[in-house]
């Protein structure tokens, strides 16, 4: 066949397509234990033998070519659009082996569109162990196609696949399924081949179903569609109906005596046995709030011994920079800027590799699907549906692919809504931040001798920051107008053991990317802020050099006291110290200082800049020679007027309330943007949480203090 | 005589004659809910909503609302 064979991975949705994506190309897209993964279209290489190498595409999954969802209609997008520069020479279809009835249906359509395809039938492990029969040479025969039995997972049958995929014909060889004519009215699908140049008449019925939403016609194409379809009484809806009893009439005489299955699966009944007692009437609930607490708390509890480490390597580190490389502005700015900076985050590596450990294992073991399940009914009553739980579950890691991933859900107003809120969950990039202000302000004690007192307060931090989004959700359900009935068909999958390879891999992965991402801004902000910091309007530099060098100084205060104090004098009056001492007024009533307003107004490029500024602020006016972790020194600020401690218990929580609303995330404005195409959106995000912050810290803080 | 979906207790079970809804039809037709096919409730969610059934060998959640769209023998 061709050079580079452009190979598409089509079928319905987790039957294991980005498991066999990754085992094809050695790239890691994420695999999970739900239908619905993957909301987007990603390409690879292949190596199919010596001599040949193929491009695969992973698509998301499908039920059918009619798409109810964004994700289902990127599908349809590449198959029915030749100019799509994913559209493919060869479709490998890949079939669940427990299931193929339902998987047929997608399959004959893709065979009605004549591309060349062959199916993979995967999950063979599971159909053996449940003793599922297929007599694989009788169905393909059949089919006109080649069948080629495969378990992604092991990865058995993959070097056959690529065999198969080497050896495919250019030309479709599959059987013909439906007389395409007989699903339009008498001459419709005819008018439609001659006035696109379609050589299939399949296609071309899909241009009469779906010419609203496909992307790639023009205006004037689009048109001229509507007009056939007006004039000629064409029933969408009726005649898909007819197009899929007719399909599945074709796939139960197909199956009839190929495929033979024993009356009581053996797979199911231990799924269901599972289910008996995770989806139980009181337990179910329970046990899901028992999940969450154990997270927390294992958040707490497991980070600590490796988290003093890191700390005390970064206190060694930054020691070690301003003993051996001579003192002067860059050893400062490489010690108090980028690395005071960095430490900040990288001492949450810990925590972060939990917490993304737990989520991991949630999506993989099917459990996610049965939350969405229970949570249903209460996600509906307030404007979501039971599959906004998975971005919602999944923004506690990142909201950016939580929000993507809200393209499986059907509905407008309902994915609208659940993009609106995700953000408001507490992410990783939070964590940090809560971690810290909970440790200066929150005893580290056990309630009843069990309960971590601080893995507590985190909790609460998170179920608050998950009460919101609901409420918020609630409040816009009566403002936004819905464009479509709501409706909830999922598939529930069976419950699988987590692959703890797979786990590893993406905490890996996702630490990975946290640590460079946050890496990058945080060295970027910290040189920005250092020198800001450390510089300031020359005139004022003077006159403070000045004032303290006078005798009223030099007489009062030890040598020492006098850098002190100076040091101090000459943030405030920086170029940083002048921008947080303009929005003082502000953040006043908020019990924030300037310099905490400094802060703020970095985190507005990414939260996790927090840590990084606060070590960078209280380094430069710091004492070079002590060095502390970031923690010891925001223990000891004090207020140089009042000498009052500043980060007292009102103000921590004020400041965690803050971080928990505002929305202080370039990326999930851009992403939002990117999924609505529309301004009005992020926009809107932007103000109302915003505003949310402002008026929940005010209210925090005026009621402890 | 029971004849909806939604009004099966879990553990019942059904043939599914016709809907009476022709939108709700095409998306429970495609999931493989087709007259003719036997289906059983499994459980219900919780809070009463939404059901799991079994359709040709696996499962399957939908709403009452929808359920009470398929009519059985
Ligand atoms: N037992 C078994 N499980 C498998 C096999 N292949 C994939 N799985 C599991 O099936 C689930 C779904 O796999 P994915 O690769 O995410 O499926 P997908 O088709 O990409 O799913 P979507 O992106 O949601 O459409 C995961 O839990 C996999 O571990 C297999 O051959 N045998
Ligand atoms: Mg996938």
């Amino acid at each position: 066949m061709k050079a580079n064979l452009k190979v598409a991975l089509v079928g319905n949705p987790n039957t294991g397509k980005s498991t066999l994506f990754n085992s094809l190309t050695g790239l890691n897209q994420k695999i999970g234990n739900f239908p619905g993964v993957t909301v987007d279209k990603k390409t690879g290489q292949t190596k199919l033998n010596a001599a040949q190498e193929a491009m695969v595409i992973d698509l998301p999954g499908a039920y059918s070519l009619y798409p109810k969802s964004k994700d289902e209609g990127i599908v349809l997008d590449v198959l029915v659009d030749p100019n799509n520069p994913a559209h493919p020479d060869l479709v490998v279809f890949i079939a669940d082996a427990t299931n193929l009835k339902r998987n047929l249906l997608l399959y004959t359509q893709v065979a009605d569109l004549k591309i060349p395809v062959i199916i993979a039938l995967n999950m063979m492990d599971l159909a053996k162990r449940s003793g599922i029969q297929v007599k694989v040479d009788e169905l393909a025969a059949k089919l006109g196609i080649r069948i080629v039995p495969i378990s992604a997972r092991s990865g058995a049958g993959i070097d056959d696949l690529k065999q198969a995929i080497a050896d495919a014909n250019a030309i479709p060889l599959q059987t013909d399924v439906l007389d395409v004519n007989e699903l339009a009215p008498a001459g419709m699908v005819e008018r439609v081949q001659a006035q696109f140049k379609l050589a299939n008449p399949y296609t071309a019925l899909q241009y009469l179903h779906h010419y609203q939403q496909l992307s790639f016609l023009e205006a004037r194409q689009t048109e001229s569609l509507a007009q056939e379809v007006q004039q000629s009484d064409f029933n969408s809806q009726q005649l898909q109906a007819r197009e899929t009893i007719a399909r599945y009439q074709f796939i139960n005489e197909v199956l009839f005596d190929t495929v033979s299955s024993p009356d009581n699966p053996i797979q199911e009944s231990y799924s269901n046995r599972i289910d008996h007692v995770l989806t139980h009437k009181i337990w179910g609930f329970a046990i899901f709030m028992a999940v969450l607490f154990i997270i927390f708390q294992s958040i707490y509890a497991w980070s600590e011994y490796p988290m003093s480490l890191i700390e005390s390597l970064f206190i060694w580190l930054v020691n070690a920079v301003h003993d051996y490389l001579p003192a002067g502005a860059l050893t400062n700015l490489l010690a108090d800027g980028i690395l005071a900076g960095l430490s900040g985050v990288l001492v949450f590596i810990p925590q972060i590799a939990i917490l993304f450990a737990f989520i991991a294992v949630l999506e993989d073991t099917g459990y996610m699907a049965r939350v969405t399940f229970m949570m249903d009914r209460i996600m509906r009553k307030v404007g979501l549906n039971g599959k906004s739980v998975v971005p919602i579950i999944g923004g506690l890691a990142c909201a950016v692919p939580s929000i993507m991933s809200a393209r499986n859900i059907e509905n407008w107003k309902d994915r609208i809504i659940t993009i609106m809120v995700t953000p408001l969950v507490s992410c990783s990039a939070r964590l940090p931040i809560y971690t810290l202000l909970i440790a200066l302000v929150v005893p580290d004690e056990r309630m009843f001798g069990l309960f971590n007192l601080q893995g507590l307060a985190l909790m609460g931090m998170y179920l608050l920051s998950m009460l919101s989004a609901v409420l918020v959700a609630w409040v816009m359900k009566y403002l936004i107008k819905a464009r479509e009935r709501g409706y909830f068909i999922m598939e529930l999958p069976v419950y699988r053991m987590p692959r703890w390879n797979n786990v590893a891999l993406t905490v890996y992965e996702k630490v990975k990317a946290f640590v460079l991402e946050a890496g990058k801004v945080i060295i970027a902000i910290s040189v920005i802020l250092w020198v800001l910091a450390s510089y300031g309007p020359p005139a004022k530099f003077k006159a403070i050099d000045q004032q303290f060098a006078s005798p009223a100084y030099t007489a009062k205060y030890s040598a020492e006291q006098i850098t002190q104090l100076k040091a101090s004098a000459k943030l405030e009056n920086s170029f940083a110290g002048i921008l947080g001492k303009s929005i003082e007024p502000v953040i006043k009533p908020l019990g924030f200082d300037w310099k905490i307003g400094i802060a703020l107004i970095t985190s507005f490029a990414a939260r996790e800049v927090f840590v990084g500024t606060m070590a960078t602020l209280y380094s430069v006016e710091g004492d070079a020679s002590r060095m502390d972790s970031v923690k010891e020194k925001m223990a000891e600020a004090r207020n140089p007027e009042t000498g009052e401690l500043v980060f007292t218990l009102p103000v921590a929580f004020s400041l965690m309330i803050f971080y928990a609303y505002a929305m202080q995330c370039m990326s999930t404005l851009a992403v939002v943007y990117r999924e609505t195409k529309s301004w009005k959106w992020p926009i809107t995000q932007f103000v109302y949480m915003t505003a949310m912050a402002y008026l929940a810290s005010l209210l925090v803080y005026q009621f402890l203090k | 005589m029971k004849t909806k979906l939604s009004q099966l207790a879990p553990g019942e079970s059904g043939i599914i004659k016709e809907f009476t809804d022709l939108e709700m039809s095409v998306k429970l037709m495609e999931m493989g809910c087709l007259p003719g096919e036997a289906i059983q409730v499994e459980r219900i969610a919780p809070l009463g909503d939404p059901i799991a059934v079994n359709i040709s060998g696996y499962q399957l959640s939908l709403r009452k609302k929808e359920a009470s769209t398929i009519i059985l023998q």
